[in-house]
C-alpha cells in the first residue's frame, strides 16, 4: 500500500494541472465591447442564436451596442439585414461606426410580415446577422427565429419593449438596456453561464 | 455527322393535355361542321372506344361525357418552334421537319456524353414538358426522320450501316414523294432497299428527279438542304384556358407550366430573364398585366414560378380570365453566381440575391433596398437608395437614427455636447438650408442631433438620435 500523499505536496510539486477559473476566452462573435465580452459565457454573442435586446424606449443605445458587430461583419464581406427599423438609419452615422453600407439590406415589412421576413433571411444561410423590430412576437415566434438562426448559422437580434422581460423567452441571450441618465446593460439571461450580478456601463457615443 | 430526330406525333393533343389537371376523356375534332371527325384522342377517350377517324356523332353515341376541342393547326407549328428552342440547348444546328425536330449531335456528344446518355437527357426534357416523342439517330437528317417512323430509339451511327438500316423500311413509311409512295407498291416494290437497288435512270424517267433527290438526301449523297432554326429573341407564349377562371388559385397550375416553359427556353439559349409580363386576358380584349421584375437575371423554373406566384397573389381579378400570355423581352445573359471554395456559409445557403427576390415577391418591389451616401451635405438628401457615390466618411458627429422630418424639442433646456456645425447650402436648387447642428442631451438623458437658427441656440429641432 502506498503512502497517503498530501494534496498540497502534489500541488507544490506542480504535478497536478489546475484549471484556472478566470480565463477570459475571446469568442468567435465578439460584441466589440470588452466589458460585455468579459461577462458573456461565449465571450461574445452566442453563435447562431437569437439575442433579445429589451429597451425602455427607442434610441437609448441599442445601435451603439450592435454597430461594432455589424461593422466587423460587413467589413468581412458578410451580409446583414435590417428588418423594419423604427426610424430611418442615418447612413453617415453608420459609416462613422465602420459599417460597410453596401452589405446592409433594409427590408420594409408590414407588421404581419416582419417575423416572416426575418425568418427567411435567417434561414437562407447567406446573412451573417439579422436585426428585427417585431411588434407582436410571442414565445412561439421567437422559438421559430431561434431555430432559423441555427439553421442558417446567423446571429439574430430582436429589439423589443422592456415590458416583455417578465415573459419567458427562448433567446440564448437577453440584454436589458437602461435609459439615461445611467445608460447601462443588464444581462438578464445567458445560456451556458451564470447571469452577472452587475450591470455593464454603456459609454456615450459622443464624448 | 450524326443527326438526331425527335418525332412528335401528337403535338396538338399534348399541347392541350399538358395544361389540363384532369384525365377526363378528350378528343380533338376537325373537318366541316356537318362531318366532324376525331383527329386525336387521349387515353381515357380511347379506352372508352373513341378512335381517330371516327365521326363526332358516332363518338357521342358511344360516350355521353367527353370534351371535344377543335384541332388547332397553328398550335402544332407553335409547339414545334417552342420545342426546337428547347432542343437548341443540345446543338447549334437544329432544323424543323413536319412534326419533327432534327439536330446535329456529333459534336454535342463530346459535351453531353455518348449517345445513350444524350438520348436519355433529351427524353427526360421532352417527357418533363409533357410531349410524347420518338427518337432515332442516323448520319443524315432525313434518314433519322424515316427511322423514327419505323421504330423508337434506333441509332445508326455510321454511314456503312445506314443502307442496311434503310433496307427493311416499308415504302409507305419512307417519306418519299407522294406519287412514288402511291405507285411503287403496285410495282411489287415494298421496301426502301428495293428502291435503292433499282437503276437510277429508270427511276428518273418514271418519277422525275424529285424521287432521286429524296433518295440521295436519305443516303447522304446530297446535303439535307434544311434551313437552320434560329431561336427567337423574345419569348411569347399564350395559352387559352379550357374554362373561364374566376379564382386565382386555378391559375397557379397553368402559370407553373408556362414558367417552366420559359425556363426550358432560357436553358436552351443559355440566357436568363430579368423581367417578364404575365398577361391575364379577359373578355373583349380587356386584360390585366402582372409585371414580374427581378433584380438579376434568373433562369431556374422553380424560382421564377415562386416570384410570379408572389406577384399574382396580390392581384385581384376584375373579371374571369380566358387566356394567359407570358411575354419576356428582357433576356440578358445569365451569369451564375460564383462561390468561393472556402466559403464559410452553410452548403445549402440560398444566395442573398434570391433572398432579396423572395422578400420582394411578397413585400413589394420597393421593400428591399440598400442605402448609400450622396455628395449632398443636407441630411435629408445625404443618403439615397442604391447610391454609390464614393463619399469620404463625415468628420462631424452624425446620429444613427435619422428622423424623416425634424421635430421640435420638448422639455427643459438641453445640454450641448458638441457643435455647432453650420450647414449653409442648397441655395441653388430651392432647398436652401441654413442651420447650426449640435449634439445635445435632452432633459431625459437621450442624445440627440438637433439644429437651430444660426447663432441662436433656441427653438431646437431634433433631427436624429444617437441610439
Amino acid at each position: 500500500m502506498s503512502a497517503v500523499v498530501p494534496l498540497s505536496a502534489l500541488l507544490d510539486a506542480r504535478q497536478v494541472w489546475r484549471g484556472r477559473a478566470h480565463e477570459v476566452s475571446v469568442g468567435d462573435q465578439p460584441t466589440g465591447w470588452c466589458a460585455l465580452d468579459a461577462v458573456l459565457p461565449a465571450g461574445g454573442w452566442p453563435e447562431a442564436s437569437l439575442s433579445e435586446i429589451l429597451l425602455p424606449v427607442d434610441g437609448v443605445g441599442e445601435l451603439r451596442l450592435v454597430l461594432p458587430t455589424l461593422a466587423r461583419l460587413t467589413q468581412g464581406q458578410r451580409n446583414v439585414v435590417i428588418v423594419s427599423p423604427p426610424y430611418a438609419p442615418c447612413v453617415a452615422g453608420w459609416r462613422q461606426q465602420g459599417v460597410d453600407m453596401r452589405r446592409v439590406e433594409f427590408v420594409d415589412a408590414g407588421e404581419k410580415d416582419v417575423l416572416w421576413a426575418t425568418e427567411q433571411c435567417l434561414r437562407s444561410g447567406s446573412c451573417a446577422a439579422v436585426l428585427a423590430w417585431p411588434h407582436h412576437a410571442d414565445d412561439r415566434a421567437l422559438r421559430r427565429l431561434q431555430v432559423a438562426a441555427v439553421t442558417g448559422q446567423a446571429l439574430a437580434f430582436v429589439f423589443r419593449d422592456r415590458s416583455h422581460l417578465s415573459n419567458a423567452s427562448p433567446a440564448a441571450l437577453r440584454l436589458e438596456l437602461e435609459a439615461p441618465p445611467r445608460p447601462q446593460i443588464w444581462v438578464r439571461k445567458c445560456r451556458g453561464g451564470a447571469v452577472p450580478a452587475q450591470a455593464i456601463p454603456l459609454p456615450r457615443s459622443v464624448h | 455527322m450524326l443527326w438526331l430526330c425527335i418525332y412528335l406525333p401528337s403535338l396538338a393533343l399534348d399541347g392541350i393535355l399538358r395544361r389540363r389537371s384532369t384525365d377526363d376523356p378528350l378528343v380533338l375534332i376537325d373537318g366541316p361542321v356537318n362531318a366532324r371527325t376525331i383527329v386525336s384522342a387521349n387515353e381515357a377517350a380511347r379506352a372508352a372506344g373513341l378512335h381517330v377517324g371516327q365521326r363526332l356523332s358516332a363518338a357521342q353515341a358511344l360516350l355521353s361525357q367527353f370534351e371535344a376541342i377543335p384541332y388547332d393547326r397553328e398550335s402544332v407549328e407553335r409547339w414545334l418552334r417552342f420545342l426546337a428552342a428547347v432542343a437548341y440547348r443540345y446543338s447549334s444546328e437544329v432544323s424543323l421537319l413536319p412534326h419533327a425536330i432534327v439536330l446535329e449531335v456529333s459534336k454535342s456528344m463530346g459535351l453531353f456524353g455518348p449517345w445513350p446518355r444524350l438520348e436519355s437527357m433529351l427524353r427526360a426534357d421532352f417527357t418533363d414538358l409533357g410531349f410524347r416523342h420518338r427518337m432515332a439517330a442516323a448520319p443524315t437528317a432525313h434518314a433519322a426522320h424515316v427511322l423514327t417512323t419505323v421504330s423508337d430509339g434506333q441509332a445508326v451511327l455510321s454511314v456503312d450501316t445506314l443502307r442496311n438500316a434503310l433496307q427493311r423500311v416499308p415504302i409507305a413509311k419512307s417519306r418519299l414523294p407522294a406519287n412514288a409512295i402511291a405507285a411503287l407498291p403496285s410495282m411489287g416494290i415494298r421496301t426502301v432497299g428495293q428502291v435503292l437497288a433499282l437503276p437510277r435512270d429508270g427511276l428518273r424517267r418514271r418519277f422525275g428527279a424529285e424521287l432521286l433527290a429524296a433518295l440521295d438526301r436519305l443516303t447522304g449523297d446530297l446535303p439535307s438542304g434544311l434551313e437552320l432554326y434560329r431561336p427567337p429573341d423574345t419569348f411569347d407564349l399564350r395559352i387559352e384556358l379550357l374554362h373561364e377562371v374566376e379564382n386565382q388559385s386555378a391559375l397557379i397550375f397553368p402559370v407553373r407550366r408556362m414558367v417552366d416553359d420559359l425556363a426550358a427556353y432560357l436553358a436552351g439559349r443559355d440566357g436568363g430573364v430579368q423581367r417578364f409580363l404575365l398577361r391575364l386576358e379577359h373578355r373583349e380584349g380587356r386584360f390585366t398585366d402582372v409585371q414580374v421584375g427581378l433584380l438579376a437575371s434568373e433562369r431556374d423554373g422553380a424560382l421564377l414560378f415562386e416570384f410570379a406566384r408572389g406577384r399574382l397573389e396580390h392581384v385581384t381579378l376584375p373579371e374571369p380570365v380566358l387566356a394567359l400570355r407570358l411575354i419576356a423581352r428582357d433576356l440578358p445573359a445569365f451569369v451564375p453566381a460564383g462561390r468561393d471554395l472556402f466559403d464559410e456559409r452553410p452548403a445549402n445557403a440560398l444566395p442573398i440575391e434570391q433572398v432579396r427576390e423572395r422578400l420582394r415577391a411578397r413585400l413589394g418591389d420597393g421593400a428591399v433596398y440598400r442605402l448609400g451616401s450622396t455628395q449632398d451635405p443636407r441630411p435629408e438628401r445625404a443618403q439615397r437608395e442604391a447610391a454609390h457615390d464614393e463619399v469620404p466618411i463625415e468628420p462631424h458627429p452624425r446620429p444613427t437614427w435619422l428622423l424623416p422630418r425634424p421635430i421640435p424639442l420638448r422639455g427643459g433646456n438641453p445640454i450641448i455636447l458638441a457643435g455647432p456645425e453650420r450647414l449653409e447650402t442648397g441655395w441653388w436648387d430651392g432647398g436652401e438650408v441654413c442651420r447650426d447642428y449640435y449634439v445635445i442631451e435632452t432633459s431625459l438623458g437621450q442624445e440627440a442631433w438637433a439644429f437651430c437658427v444660426p447663432d441662436e441656440q433656441t427653438g431646437w429641432m431634433i433631427h436624429g438620435w444617437f441610439a
